[in-house]
C-alpha cells in the first residue's frame, strides 16, 4: 500500500512522481471526486472554488520563481494585471477565441516578466525584491494611464468566456475550465523539475556561483524562470479576468502580491504541493472568518464592522505564527505526518 | 523659479520625514540585518497614539509626545522579543514575510480601533507661515525640518561618542566579534528596534501635525521608504537622510512638472523609477557598503 522505505531499483522509478500504484489511483479518484463538486456546492462556494484554482496557478508561478529558483519577486500582482488586461483586450476588442486568448495572455505576461527579470543578473535577495516592487508600481502607473488599451482608472469589462460555442457564464461552468487547466499546469510544474531546465533552476537557488561554474548559463535560466513563472501568473490573471467579468486597477493592489508570497511561504517554498496547500489556506481563511463573524455577530454586535480589520489581522497573524512555528510550511508538515504513519509504530 | 523653489522646499520637508522613517529602517538593518517592512505602521501608531493622547486625554503637547515615544519604544522591544527573536538565522525571505505579516497585524489593529476615516489632528503649531525669501513656509514644515536636523545631530553624536552607540556599530560590523568582546547582542537588537520605533513615531507625529489629519494612508510611507534606503545605501544612516531628502525633492519636482503631461499620479511612481535606475547603476546606493560575495 504505502512504501515504508525508499527502495528504488531503476532511474525511472527514482524520477517517478508517484511512489506506488495506490498513490496514483488515490489521486485519480480525488480528482474525479473534485470534478463532481459543482453538483453539490452552492453558487458562492463555486466562486470560492474558482478563486482557489486561480490562486493555485498564481502561487505555483511564484513558487517556480521564488521557491525553486530563489529569485524573490513582489511583482505577482503586476503580471496578473498584464494577463488580465491582455485577456480583456484580446477577447473584448479583437474578439479572439478563448483557446487562443489564454495562452497569448500568458505569453504577454511572460514577456513582461522577462523584461522585469533583467535586473536579476545583477541583483539578489532584497535588491531584486525591490526591483520587482518597483515593477509593480510602474505597471500600475502604465495601466492607470494607458486609457486606449486599459480604460484607465475605470477599467474594462470582460466578455463571458466562450468555449466550443457555449458561453461559460456561471461559476459552475467556469469551474470546468479552471479545474482542468489547474491540473494541467500542476502536472507541467511537477514535470518541469524532473527536466534539465528545472534542475538548473534549483541549482541557481542553491548556490548560483557554483551553478555557473558547472556550466549553467545564469542569465538564460534566470530569464527563463521569470518567463515561465510569469506565464503561469499571466494565465492566472487571464482566468481572473473571465471570473471577475470586470477588471480595473483596483483588482491588482500590492496586497495581491503579498498574498501570493504568503501562499508559498505558508505552503512551503520549493514545493508544488506547498503552492496548492498555501493557496487553499489563504483563499479559504477570509471565508472562514466571515462565517465565524456572522455566527458571532449575535453575541458581539458590531462584529460585522470589524470584519475587514479581522481579515487583515488574521492574515498577518497566520503568516507570523506559521513562520515562527512551521517555517518549512504546510507541505513539510504533510510529509512529516505521512512519514510518521508510513513507519508507524516504528518511526525511528 | 518660484514654482521650482516651492516644489523644492515642499520636497525637502516631505523628504525629511522620509529620512526619519528611513533612519529607523537603516538602524534596524545595520544592527540586525533584518528588513523591517512594518516601518510605515510604526508611523501610523505614532500618529494615532499621539492623537488619542492629545484629544481623548487632553495632555499637553510635550507630555503627549514623550508618552507616545515611550510607548513606541516598548512596542519596538516587544516586537523584537516576540516575533524577531525566533527567526534569527532564517533565510531573508522568511524575515521579509514576517515583517510584512507584522505590518498587516498592526494595520488591522489600527483599523479596528480607529476606523478608516481621517481624524483631525489638533493644531499644535501656529498657523502664520514663516517667509523664506519669497516662499511662504508653514511653521509645521519648519519644525519638521528642524526636528530631522536635530535628530541627525543627536544620532551622529550617539553613534560616535556614546558607549551604546559604539556597541551598536560594533554589532553591525560583526555580531560574533561583538559577542566575544562582551557586548550583549540581544540587548543591541532590542535597542535597535526600540530606536527605530521611536524615530518612526516622531515621524508619525510630525506628519499628523503637518497634514492636520491622520488616516490610513500614512502607512504607504512605509513603502516609499524602500526607494529611499536603497538610494542612500541600506547600511548607512547619513545615506538614509541624503536619500530621503533627495527622493522628497525629486518626487515633488517630477510631480510638479510631469503631472500635467501624464495626467497625474507621477508622484507615486517617480520614487520607484528612481529606485530601478539606482539598482541598475549603483545597487548598493550612494553611501552603502559594497557586499563582496564569497563562495
Amino acid at each position: 500500500m504505502m512504501r515504508c522505505g525508499d527502495f528504488k531499483t531503476s532511474y525511472a522509478d527514482d524520477m517517478a512522481i508517484f511512489d506506488s500504484g495506490f498513490a496514483r489511483w488515490g489521486l485519480g479518484l480525488l480528482l474525479l471526486a473534485l470534478l463532481a463538486v459543482p453538483a453539490f456546492a452552492s453558487g458562492y462556494w463555486m466562486d470560492v472554488a474558482n478563486r482557489i484554482g486561480i490562486a493555485v496557478i498564481a502561487a505555483l508561478g511564484l513558487n517556480i520563481l521564488t521557491g525553486f529558483t530563489g529569485q524573490i519577486s513582489l511583482g505577482n500582482a503586476a503580471f496578473m494585471a498584464v494577463g488580465a488586461y491582455a485577456t480583456a483586450y484580446l477577447d473584448g476588442h479583437l474578439g479572439l477565441p478563448l483557446p487562443a486568448v489564454i495562452p497569448l495572455a500568458g505569453a504577454l505576461a511572460a514577456v513582461a516578466g522577462m523584461i522585469f527579470g533583467v535586473p536579476s543578473l545583477r541583483l539578489k535577495g532584497l535588491y531584486l525584491a525591490m526591483a520587482t516592487l518597483a515593477a509593480h508600481f510602474i505597471v500600475e502607473f502604465v495601466v492607470t494611464h494607458w486609457h486606449a488599451v486599459t480604460g484607465g482608472v475605470n477599467g474594462l469589462s470582460v466578455p463571458a468566456a466562450g468555449l466550443f460555442g457555449r458561453a461559460l457564464d456561471s461559476d459552475a461552468k467556469l469551474f470546468y475550465l479552471i479545474f482542468p487547466l489547474t491540473c494541467l499546469l500542476v502536472l507541467f510544474a511537477k514535470n518541469l523539475f524532473r527536466t534539465k531546465v528545472g534542475k538548473a533552476f534549483v541549482a541557481i537557488r542553491d548556490q548560483d556561483v557554483s551553478a555557473e561554474v558547472m556550466g549553467v548559463d545564469l542569465f538564460k535560466y534566470k530569464l527563463l524562470s521569470f518567463g515561465v513563472s510569469s506565464f503561469y501568473v499571466g494565465v492566472a490573471g487571464s482566468l481572473l479576468a473571465y471570473q471577475a467579468k470586470y477588471i480595473s486597477p483596483e483588482n491588482f493592489p500590492i496586497s495581491l502580491a503579498i498574498d501570493s508570497l504568503a501562499m508559498i511561504i505558508i505552503g512551503g517554498l520549493g514545493s508544488v504541493l506547498g503552492s496548492i496547500l498555501g493557496a487553499i489556506f489563504i483563499t479559504v481563511l477570509p471565508e472562514l472568518l466571515r462565517l465565524g463573524a456572522a455566527r458571532l455577530s449575535d453575541v458581539f454586535p458590531g462584529m460585522a464592522g470589524l470584519l475587514a480589520s479581522l481579515k487583515l489581522g488574521a492574515f498577518g497573524l497566520a503568516i507570523v505564527l506559521f513562520l515562527i512555528f512551521e517555517p518549512d510550511g504546510l507541505a513539510a508538515r504533510w510529509h512529516k505526518i505521512k512519514t510518521y504513519w508510513r513507519l508507524y509504530p516504528f518511526s525511528y | 523659479m518660484n514654482f521650482f523653489l516651492q516644489l523644492a522646499i515642499n520636497g525637502l520637508v516631505v523628504g525629511s520625514i522620509y529620512a526619519l522613517v528611513a533612519m529607523g529602517f537603516v538602524i534596524i538593518y545595520k544592527a540586525t540585518s533584518v528588513l523591517n517592512f512594518a516601518q510605515g505602521e510604526f508611523l501610523l501608531l505614532g500618529a494615532y497614539g499621539s492623537l488619542v493622547l492629545l484629544t481623548r486625554f487632553h495632555l499637553p503637547l510635550y507630555a503627549a509626545v514623550l508618552l507616545t515615544l515611550a510607548l513606541a519604544a516598548v512596542l519596538g522591544l516587544a516586537i523584537e522579543r516576540l516575533i524577531l527573536r525566533p527567526l534569527v538565522g532564517e533565510p531573508v525571505i522568511s524575515v521579509i514575510m514576517v515583517t510584512l505579516g507584522l505590518s498587516s497585524i498592526l494595520r488591522a489593529v489600527v483599523q479596528g480601533i480607529w476606523g478608516t476615516d481621517t481624524r483631525p489632528f489638533p493644531e499644535v503649531f501656529p498657523s502664520a507661515p514663516l517667509m523664506l525669501g519669497q516662499v511662504p513656509v508653514s511653521r509645521a514644515y519648519a519644525w519638521s525640518l528642524g526636528c530631522v536636523g536635530g535628530r541627525l545631530v543627536a544620532f551622529s553624536l550617539f553613534f560616535k561618542y556614546s558607549r551604546l552607540g559604539i556597541a551598536m556599530r560594533a554589532t553591525a560590523f560583526s555580531q560574533q566579534v561583538a559577542l566575544s568582546m562582551g557586548i550583549s547582542v540581544r540587548r543591541i537588537f532590542a535597542l535597535a528596534w526600540a530606536i527605530a520605533a521611536v524615530v518612526s513615531a516622531v515621524g508619525g507625529i510630525l506628519l499628523g501635525a503637518v497634514r492636520t489629519g491622520v488616516d490610513q494612508s500614512l502607512a504607504l510611507i512605509g513603502l516609499k521608504v524602500l526607494p529611499v534606503v536603497i538610494l542612500g545605501g541600506l547600511d548607512s544612516v547619513p545615506g538614509a537622510i541624503a536619500g530621503g531628502l533627495l527622493i522628497g525633492v525629486l518626487e515633488n519636482l517630477a510631480g510638479g512638472y510631469l503631472d500635467p503631461l501624464c495626467g497625474g499620479g507621477v508622484k507615486e511612481v517617480a520614487p520607484f523609477v528612481i529606485l530601478v535606475a539606482i539598482l541598475m547603476i549603483k545597487p548598493y546606493g550612494l553611501f552603502g557598503k559594497v557586499r563582496i560575495e564569497r563562495v
